[in-house]
């Protein structure tokens, strides 16, 4: 089997063949491909079919599956119904902020880690990986009377604060600044450049696809956090879109059309991202296990 | 003088200061409150009044709580379909994924957006298209003379219901991990068992399956852990109803803590949540010695 494995090497003519499309021959497997593709897809048509109904047509039946005409005021009316403009904003400051900490933080610790040898390291170092193993629900309440004693509860900060920086990044960076060849950082140092300008001249700017994964997995954390948003937020004026969305849906609950309209808006930031950054998302998600 | 400046440049201070804004925000909100929480657990308190240490007594309480008792059921329930369905699905999903046929970017594109939509924004999807009324699934079931379902309001089928829900948000994730584990086997391996005469079902059991072990192993521990925290999706659906139908640990742990104040006891349950996660983890990964064939 070895032998004969060994055998088939170092044919990469027929690999490049092979990964040509067979554009001319209706492959069997679109008989599997096309039902997996309508299940995955009916939920969020039906969500954008009903975002443009009008109210009685969402309450027939049987379902109207094409409104006669369409009604995109269904999306004006949300932003005058509900605070949602301002949901959507928070969100905004939200996740950037907590990026940019991130972005930040995790690269100065994660430097610090792969570079430069300090007292406690090495422990340190373990403590924060063992953050990494311990369940939200475990540190949940002890948090929120932290931020409590803070003075920053039902404030944007009590999203933000605690999340400046993740154990996570840290171990993300730390392990990529360690397989950047470390000859170019010292020739630098000899030159007389400063650790800082080291780091944000040399390392960062050839770090570019790990802080674009690291920025990827952290806006989408952010955005669809809905637990710690729930415990610490109580008035709709700093609600974020997914706390939001669970207050509209309660007091929209027959407005169907209204309520659709409203999810599609909370999700256009995402998937405009996940559009545009396919290849960082898919990259993320293989990496960290990024939902949830 | 010199001295001072000495130790100001030294590898000590620039390695401290470049670690402490980090180290310092994940100890505070992420260490220091796993031994708060332990604390917690030993005391009666309700977050406002001063605490008062009862030793084990939250602990022994749990042992009596039937609701504890029916949550942890329905958590492991929910955690024992949840992770066969979606690890499975997945991997068959992935194998049909992993082709080069016309229209592929398209059906990974339909499988992969719902990883990025929230649990909230899922389940108000779900919520509508399962609705009892107006429906669009009743409706298609009415065509073939079943239903109406009452789908989350059902007490036998709201658990169910929200497994279905879940692993479709998920599948995409496994299909994710799993089509990068399958372009990782060589293709020399694939024609070699070719040029042997397997057949496609065969070269599936006995080469793809075990070369993807180390997947299979990691989405299996992570889809656990995540599906031992349920929360989400109950909070929003079915605040645990009807009745008590969909109680899960993570939701019962909440309502305790936030809404009726009773954090100690809270506390006590997020610690055996803890230890169960972390068990389970262990007992995964040793059997996952036992049966992942590592190629390298």
């Amino acid at each position: 089997m070895t032998t004969q494995i060994l055998a088939q090497t170092g044919r990469p003519a027929r690999e490049e063949e092979e990964r040509e499309p067979s554009r001319f021959l209706f492959s069997p497997w679109h008989l599997v491909l096309i039902p997996i593709a309508v299940v995955m897809l009916i939920p969020m048509a039906w969500m954008l079919v009903t975002s443009l109904e009008t109210l009685n047509e969402t309450r027939h039946f049987p379902p109207v599956l094409l409104p006669h005409t369409l009604a995109p005021g269904n999306y004006a009316a949300v932003l005058q119904q509900a605070p949602f403009a301002r949901w959507f904003v928070n969100t905004m400051i939200v996740t950037v902020a907590t990026v940019a900490g991130n972005l930040l933080f995790c690269s100065l610790a994660g430097y610090a880690f792969a570079r430069i040898k300090f007292f406690g390291r090495e422990v340190v170092f373990i403590l924060l990986l063992a953050t990494l193993m311990i369940p939200f629900q475990v540190v949940m309440i002890p948090t929120f009377i932290i931020v409590k004693d803070l003075g920053l509860i039902n404030t944007l900060n009590a999203l933000i604060v605690p999340n400046l920086a993740n154990a996570f990044g840290v171990f993300l960076l730390r392990q990529f600044f360690r397989t950047l060849p470390v000859e170019l950082e010292e020739a630098a140092r000899i030159d007389g450049a400063s650790r800082l300008s080291v780091l944000f001249k040399i390392v960062l700017p050839l770090s570019g696809p790990v802080l674009a994964t690291l920025a990827v997995i952290t806006f989408l954390w952010t955005w669809n956090d809905f637990l710690w948003p729930l415990i610490t937020i109580y008035s709709p004026n700093n609600m974020t879109l997914q706390l939001g969305l669970t207050t509209f849906q309660g007091t929209h609950q027959t407005a169907t059309n209204l309520l659709m309209a409203a999810n599609v808006m909370s999700m256009l930031p995402v998937l405009l991202l996940f559009f545009l950054a396919q290849r960082w998302f898919i990259r993320g998600i293989a990496t960290s296990g990024l939902k949830g | 003088m010199l001295r001072v400046r000495r130790i100001l440049e030294s590898d000590h201070v620039a390695g401290w200061a470049f670690a402490f804004p980090a180290v310092f925000l994940i100890f505070l909100f992420g260490l220091v409150p796993v031994a708060w929480s332990a604390l917690l657990s030993f005391q009666q308190t309700n977050l406002i009044s001063p605490p008062k240490w009862i030793g084990l007594a939250n602990y022994r309480a749990l042992a009596h709580d039937p609701l504890f008792a029916q949550s942890v059921e329905h958590s492991l329930v929910y955690t024992a379909l949840f992770v066969p369905l979606s690890v499975v699905g997945g991997l068959l999903t992935a194998v049909a994924l992993n082709r080069n046929i016309r229209g592929i970017r398209f059906y990974r594109l339909a499988v992969f957006v719902p990883v990025v939509l929230s649990t909230i924004a899922t389940a108000i999807m779900f919520l509508w298209l399962l609705d009892p009324n107006f429906g669009l699934v009743n409706f298609l079931l009415s065509k073939v003379g079943l239903g109406p379902y009452g789908f989350f309001d059902s007490i036998n089928g709201a658990l169910y219901t929200i497994v279905g829900m879940t692993v479709w948000g998920w599948i995409g994730f496994d299909v994710i991990v799993y089509l990068a584990a399958l372009q990782g086997i060589p293709r020399t391996l694939i024609e070699a068992a070719e040029i042997d005469g397997a057949r496609s079902w065969s070269m599936f059991r006995n080469i793809t399956v075990p070369l993807l072990g180390p997947a299979t192993l990691f989405l299996v521990v992570w889809s656990s852990i995540n599906a031992l925290q349920l929360f989400d999706e109950v909070y929003f659906l079915t605040k645990g109803g009807p009745g008590t139908a969909t109680y899960v640990v993570v939701y019962y742990l909440y309502s305790l803590a936030f809404s009726q104040g009773i954090a100690g006891y809270a506390a006590a349950i997020a610690y055996v949540l803890l230890v169960a996660i972390l068990a389970l983890t262990l007992i995964q990964l040793w059997i996952g010695r036992r049966l992942v064939y590592y190629a390298s």
